[in-house]
């Protein structure tokens, strides 16, 4: 399970965006997570990643706290593919970072094996979602922070790249959290939503407020 | 277009860089006479089809002179900036281990910026006992500080790119995110950086040379020559300095113009 425990988190001179919040995922869960822009739903997805830091409270995948070095069992997927990928390196290197995939798993996730050899300025921001999502899927990963991560794609290409993570979610079981403004998807693909409500302006109660939907 | 002009600008100047070296390199085989052979019948000589550029007091050939104190500033200058950017880097990679290290390094950024370079640049190079040596890690420490700052700054930029966050969390060391990740986006920085501070090291050289703590008296280095035509200039034997300062213009302009098009083009 990954269980955030009262965390508390805010920018630097900033009152805290997220207070004394509590959240849980199950193995083999989906959880949606929406909320307003501002709410803090990144920011919550970059703190259960351990990308950020909480001031107070903890994070812990499967009760132990994030190994300080070697691959996080928790991976995030951001929105913007062209910023997760280093834009100097071929699709290849991109794609065998932390491990290699197999040709049928590329194929599952549309990966024509012609992408291998190029850039990354050479394909669309789906495509290289594609390649970000399959390279987060490395063995030992067993949580994905998904954020909003369809939000740029036609409607063809989100149910194919949702059917190829669930598709290597379920045989793995692994926990994925889906942020997104899109309730559709939300209510399509998870067994539990949550609404983080609240903005940078609003009052501070709100702010850590989870609503079950 | 607009990307493609610079590129063949560059390539242009690199090449006409490339065919000055290679010239430079071989003038001892093809200038006709050595730097250092003195012709006493023909001392003091202007400019003629027998002496292309004149003699100097003692006889010897101006042009020969001028080419091997090209050549030899050329490797100070190029010694000089290497070393420096080489500085540069490794500074500006250790400020981005620890916040103690940045404040260091920063700190010692902005004091040899807060001192006139010159005069920081005679004192080391007279501590340091003139020559060669001396001149090249003197120039080096003390033109480091700018291009380390262009460097740090990029480099904590970079620092917080997402691919470098998630490159952490794939279980990538530091090591790796440095050499894979970070230096490879400085090179370009690195190169401009050492091409704009090559032809400033050749002029510090010569003026080093020509103040008396550079290069060596006996090097016919363009320092030398140009100290050495200050005594004769009000004889009225322009070609002492004349040739030799053109020369050296002529070369740090050239590399001047290579970093300015390079720095466009990359």
């Amino acid at each position: 399970m990954l269980d955030a425990q009262k965390i508390t988190f805010g920018f630097r001179s900033q009152a805290p965006l997220l207070t004394q919040l509590s959240l849980s995922l199950e193995r083999g869960e989906w959880l949606g997570l929406s909320g307003d822009s501002g709410a803090g739903k990144s920011t919550l997805g970059k703190l259960l990643a351990g990308l950020l830091r909480p001031q107070q409270g903890g994070i812990y995948a499967d009760d132990k706290p994030f190994p300080s070095r070697g691959l996080r069992p928790v991976q995030w997927l951001p929105q913007s593919p062209e910023l997760a990928i280093n834009p100097r390196w071929r699709v290849k290197k991109v794609l065998c970072e932390a491990w290699c995939p197999s040709e049928s798993l590329m194929q599952d996730f549309g990966i024509q094996p012609d992408w291998l050899s190029r850039f990354p300025s050479t394909l669309s921001g789906g495509e290289l979602q594609r390649v970000c999502v399959l390279r987060a899927l490395a063995p030992g990963v067993r949580y994905l922070i998904a954020d909003e991560i369809s939000t740029m794609l036609d409607p063809i290409t989100q149910v194919e790249l949702w059917q190829a993570i669930k598709k290597v979610a379920d045989r793995h079981q692994l926990g994925v959290l889906v942020i997104s403004h899109d309730a559709a998807l939300l209510a399509r693909l998870c067994t539990r939503r949550l609404h983080l409500q609240g903005t940078l302006n609003a009052v501070h109660d709100a702010r850590s407020a989870i609503n079950q939907c | 277009m607009r990307m493609i002009q610079p590129r063949l600008a560059a390539a242009g100047y690199i090449g006409l860089l490339l065919i000055v070296l290679v010239l430079l390199i071989s003038s001892p085989w093809w200038a006709g006479h050595s730097a250092a052979q003195m012709q006493f019948d023909a001392r003091l000589m202007p400019p003629s089809t027998s002496h292309w550029l004149g003699t100097d007091a003692l006889g010897r050939e101006l042009w020969s002179r001028t080419l091997a104190g090209l050549r030899l500033s050329f490797w100070v200058g190029l010694s000089a900036a290497l070393l420096g950017t080489l500085i540069a880097l490794t500074l500006a990679t250790l400020a981005t281990l620890s916040t103690t290290l940045d404040a260091l390094v920063s700190l010692l950024i902005d004091t040899l910026l807060s001192v006139p370079h010159l005069i920081l640049l005679l004192l080391l190079a007279f501590a340091l006992g003139g020559g060669t040596q001396a001149v090249i890690i003197a120039v080096a420490l003390t033109h480091w500080p700018s291009l380390a700052r262009i460097l740090r700054a990029e480099l904590f930029s970079l620092r917080h790119a997402p691919y470098v966050a998630i490159s952490q969390a794939l279980g990538k060391s530091r090591r790796f995110i440095l050499v894979h990740h970070l230096l490879p986006h400085l090179i370009p920085q690195c190169i401009v950086g050492a091409l704009l501070l090559f032809p400033h090291a050749i002029l510090h050289e010569a003026a080093l040379t020509f103040l008396g703590v550079g290069l060596d008296p006996t090097q016919p280095a363009i320092g030398v020559l140009l100290a050495d035509a200050m005594r004769y200039l009000t004889g009225g034997f322009w070609w002492l300095g004349v040739f030799p300062g053109l020369g050296l213009l002529l070369m740090v302009l050239s590399i001047d113009r290579l970093a300015v098009q390079l720095r466009r083009a990359l």
